[in-house]
């Protein structure tokens, strides 16, 4: 880093991981769920991605610097998700090695343990459009060699069922990058946040993750995009509220 | 052209047990909770409800209402998981269809279309499938033989819907952000009981507001119910917002606790006791 920048903390890794899962994707909505990944969204939209679409989390699409631009209630927004043009970043109570995730319930469905969500839009959004996932706390108890129910569609499941509008960029935790860049789409490790080890992401992962030799590190945030996280998106650092380090 | 008008009482009194109940809104947003309330005083029970589900879900969970849930997630928004229905899940009180957001919609539309289903790509190759035998799917004649799940209509005995304004004869009006699902709620059902904050002359309604504002069609409506304040305590935008504090104090407080301080009496009753602590 520069050094008139105070260190980058893992939460402005996490940003910047999560806005990257926008870099390229062009005149599409961006939908982020969770703190995190609506900074990145949005830092995304400031810097590398302008054309990017957002909403105020409601039914208004809103511009950079919060000027409705359009109007997308519930019922649009369905449509824009099976017309495609729409990379939704969820979030996951379990996820396995082929990208199956679960948001719905731990234990048996017919009488859960612990009653979560329930589906919502995780099926429409993994058959559809481009689906990524942020994970605020890797640990086995995540990244699950099984999931209890699956409520967003893996790679195994969706070459099953022949799904041709499937993919998962990227799944970002607060340890790492995550992709499904190998030949049967198991999950790879395709970075390391600094200050990370490979061997604790193993450690925190409940299933066989791929590995490569030369694992790289999350890029570091520029000067400008600091700025803009500490200062314009998130200036009272609810982002430390969900990435602690 | 008849008056509709008729209190949340009457409503009730033509609903039955057994009944499959759409209720509109979403979440913790715009739900029908007067009629909801007054469906708490009665003894309709053994209910097939149909919901984005929020509180109305919860609060007839708690109270043992529901036979069957049909819903593809149930939240209080600020409060992401509602512990009512938590509950009543985790005990395993009533059977769940667990449905993606898009099946629902497809669902009513199908029902509103008078079509048996409609095709949607969502819910291949999820648990879904699984948890739901009965689903089929349904290939395209066409030459992408694309394969579908065939949503089946969720035809609705009834749907309780509401709404920032109405006339007598049932037009009714939002005046928020989005209109949710409200309109199909309505045409999916063999009857429709919109309760509304404020009860308006025809001509009052577009005075101000543009017509497209005008959600829900009065040949879908059986009555209306005049409501102020008949959100509460979700959100009711622009008339007013969620009661955050009320609602955490739903969320937190055992339900025969809460049934008992907020529900024993009528609506006017509700409001007083709601509003005293406001």
């Amino acid at each position: 880093m520069k050094d008139d920048m105070p260190e980058v903390t893992r939460a402005e890794y996490c940003v910047i991981a999560c806005a990257e899962a926008w870099r390229g994707g062009g005149e599409i909505l961006a939908s982020p769920m969770g703190v995190i990944p609506s900074v990145g969204a949005r830092l995304a939209r400031h810097t590398f991605a302008p054309d990017l679409l957002l909403t105020d989390g409601e039914a208004l699409l809103v511009g950079a610097d919060g000027t409705v631009e359009g109007w997308l209630p519930y019922r649009q927004h369905l449509a824009l998700v099976t017309g495609g043009r729409r990379h939704v970043m969820m979030g996951a109570s379990q996820i396995d090695r082929f990208g199956n995730q679960n948001i719905s319930c731990i234990g048996d469905w017919a009488k859960p343990r612990r009653q979560l969500l329930g589906v919502r839009g995780a099926p429409v959004n993994t058959l559809n459009n481009p689906t990524s996932y942020w994970i605020p706390r890797h640990s086995r108890r995540v990244f699950v060699e099984r999931v209890d129910m699956v409520c967003g569609v893996g790679y195994d499941r969706a070459a099953e069922v022949g799904a041709r509008h499937h993919r998962i960029p990227r799944v970002v935790s607060d340890l790492g990058v995550f992709d499904f860049a190998t030949p049967d789409h198991a999950m790879r490790l395709a970075s390391v946040h600094p200050g990370v080890s490979v061997d604790e992401v193993r450690e925190a992962t409940g299933f066989d993750l791929v590995i490569p030799d030369e694992v790289a590190r999350t890029r570091e945030p520029t000067a400008g995009e600091l700025r803009l996280i500490r200062e314009v998106l998130d200036p009272g650092a609810a982002r430390a509220r969900e990435v602690a380090v | 052209m008849g008056d509709k008008t008729m209190t949340a009482e009457e409503v009730v009194s033509r609903l039955r047990s057994g009944m499959t109940l759409g209720i509109g809104g979403w979440g913790s947003r715009r739900k029908p909770m007067a009629l909801v309330r007054a469906l708490l005083r009665s003894q309709v029970t053994d209910l097939t409800v149909v919901s984005y589900g929020g509180p109305d879900v919860g609060m007839l969970a708690a109270a043992g209402r529901i036979r069957k849930l049909v819903a593809a997630f149930v939240t209080l928004d600020s409060i992401p998981l509602e512990p009512h229905y938590r509950a009543a899940r985790e005990r395993g009180a009533f059977e769940l269809t667990e449905i993606d957001e898009a099946m629902f919609m497809w669902g009513l539309r199908a029902a509103a279309h008078r079509l048996p289903f409609l095709p949607v790509r969502a819910g291949l190759g999820s648990d879904v499938m699984r948890v739901n035998p009965g689903l089929r799917t349904v290939t395209s004649p066409y030459d992408d033989q694309e394969t579908f799940v065939a949503m089946p209509a969720l035809r609705l005995d009834a749907a309780l819907v509401h709404v920032n304004r109405a006339d007598r004869l049932g037009n009714g009006q939002y005046l928020g952000p989005d209109p949710y699902f409200d309109d199909l709620f309505c045409e999916a059902a063999d009857e429709a009981y919109l309760s509304c904050e404020r009860v308006v002359d025809t001509a009052e309604l577009t005075k101000e507001a543009a017509p497209q504002s005008l959600l829900v069609k009065r040949h879908t409506v059986t009555g209306v119910v005049e409501a102020p304040n008949g959100a509460h305590f979700t959100s009711c935008a622009p008339d007013y917002g969620r009661d955050e504090a009320f609602q955490k104090r739903y969320a937190t407080t055992p339900w025969p606790e809460f049934a008992a301080r907020y529900l024993a009496g009528d609506e006017q009753a509700y409001r007083s006791a709601a509003g005293e602590e406001a």
